[in-house]
């Protein structure tokens, strides 16, 4: 039988708070810029124009079609590249910053399908009862159709938020550490992968599950 | 962008590579080849495995749905890398006999084939389960009925009446989730096995031409997603039952 050792996981905590911090924040940063960014695809995808239309088709549609690990080490390419060509020699985390990028501009493109999709459920009476009333097209989009839209598509969003709070373990292909990171470096230099890589998986576990746990009593709010 | 295109160096992929296997073209294309033999693997597996727990979700009583619901939930709130990591470095240490003969018996290459298979496979499984599921709940229950009425048994139900339908409806949520798993297959490069994207990375490395592998292994991935879709229109096409809408997005 093996026999576990847990014993470096107690003082390996500080260490592992940290690494959930900056979890969090990756998590943070794609969900508030990737709503505001998906939010303008997806109104430039219903938009009559068919550049723009067809522009927003083809930002969503390629961030789709692409692995999330290409993602990252694409943006892992680019970012210190246009940084050092802006700015000389940053004093900043370039792979976080790098994270930052990929996962606000990624998580956009799955953003702007939900929304997309969320504008669609309103009735086009609505659209129709804005333009009466003597609003712009502009206006009957922010002020009518988008806060119905967004009640609707609130559980979806959600549950788009924990995907993307597991999908930032993949940061670890471009060498940052964040929580899966931390646990695993420290599995690693203490022989203790397997107890580590355990532990991990059981807080994702546990947060991931709480939170769609959330998600799905407030579904049933909604509905009801 | 174009003339930034065009400036780069696309004879990388007719030089030799480091380790002496050919051209930096063939060194892709091997890497091309792990990346469609790990998905098609795993999709096998992960149809098999969502197959049955999808059925059992929506079997009467509440044990076996309760083991459905819970392999469902586990699989679904555990990152894939997590998963992966669990399949390839503990599950080896934890499992007496299997695990000594997985870290033994199998080449380094197998050894995280096998793991990328498993994880991808269970992985998907939970996800192929749910759209089962909503396959068969979408039919209704007069379908059940009709067919006990008529003296089948469950499983014969489930065989000839419930799934030969459901599997059709299903057809595109299914062609998504097998998209999925060709783009998460991209996730065994952090175990070292030599896919698409662990080759453009080592491309990189070995070149410093990174740009060029990255467009040329970003646009396979493309290729394959377009072909996919291809065929999965085709297949939706021949299966496709008069009066059902099929549930296309």
């Amino acid at each position: 039988m093996y026999q576990f050792d847990w014993s470096s996981i107690p003082g390996a905590l500080p260490y592992l708070w940290q690494g959930m911090v900056r979890t969090l924040q990756i998590t943070g940063v794609a969900i508030v810029v990737g709503i505001l960014l998906g939010t303008l695809i997806a109104v430039a995808r219903l938009s009559k124009s068919s550049i723009l239309s067809n522009l927003a088709a083809l930002y969503v549609n390629g961030f789709r079609s692409i692995p999330l690990v290409m993602v990252l080490l694409w943006f892992y390419l680019l970012v210190p590249q246009i940084i050092s060509r802006l700015f000389g020699q940053p004093g900043v985390d370039i792979r976080l910053l790098s994270a930052f990028v990929a996962f606000a501009l990624f998580e956009a493109s799955y953003y702007a399908e939900i929304i997309r999709a969320g504008i669609q459920s309103v009735s086009r009476g609505q659209v129709s009862a804005g333009l009466a009333l003597g609003m712009t097209s502009g206006q009957t989009m922010r002020l009518i159709i988008l806060p119905q839209a967004f009640r609707r598509m609130t559980p979806l969003l959600l549950t788009q938020a924990i995907i993307l709070f597991q999908d930032t373990s993949l940061v670890y292909v471009i060498g940052l550490a964040e929580f899966f990171g931390v646990a695993y470096n420290t599995g690693n230099r203490d022989g203790t992968l397997v107890e580590l890589l355990i532990f991990a998986g059981a807080i994702y576990f546990a947060v991931c599950f709480g939170a769609s746990m959330v998600v799905r009593s407030l579904q049933k709010k909604l509905v009801s | 962008m174009v003339t930034f295109v065009a400036g780069l160096d696309w004879n990388i992929f007719f030089q030799p590579a480091f380790d002496g296997s050919g051209t930096y073209l063939r060194f892709l294309l091997v890497g091309f080849q792990w990346t469609l033999l790990l998905s098609i693997t795993a999709w096998i597996l992960a149809f098999v495995v969502g197959s049955i727990v999808g059925v059992l979700r929506t079997f009467p009583g509440k044990l076996l749905p309760g083991i459905g619901a819970v392999y469902v939930e586990v699989f679904r709130n555990v990152p894939l890398l997590v998963q992966l990591f669990l399949w390839y470095f503990v599950l080896p240490e934890i499992i007496p006999g299997l695990g000594t003969w997985f870290k033994q018996g199998l080449n380094p290459l197998l050894q995280q084939f096998v793991a990328g298979v498993l994880c991808l496979g269970f992985f998907t499984g939970a996800r192929v389960a749910e759209q089962v599921r909503s396959g068969i709940n979408s039919l209704g229950r007069g379908q059940r009925g009709a067919g006990l009425a008529l003296g089948l048994n469950l499983v014969q139900v489930y065989q000839l009446i419930l799934l030969p339908v459901a599997y059709r409806i299903i057809i595109p949520p299914l062609t998504s989730e097998f998209l999925n798993i060709i783009k998460n297959s991209a996730v065994a490069s952090t175990i070292g096995l030599v896919e698409l994207s662990r080759q453009s990375q080592q491309l990189g490395e070995f070149t410093a031409h990174w740009y060029e592998s990255f467009i040329a292994v970003t646009l396979l991935y493309g290729l394959i997603n377009v072909t996919v879709m291809i065929v999965s229109r085709f297949v939706e096409r021949v299966t496709h039952l008069p009066g059902y809408v099929g549930g296309r997005q």
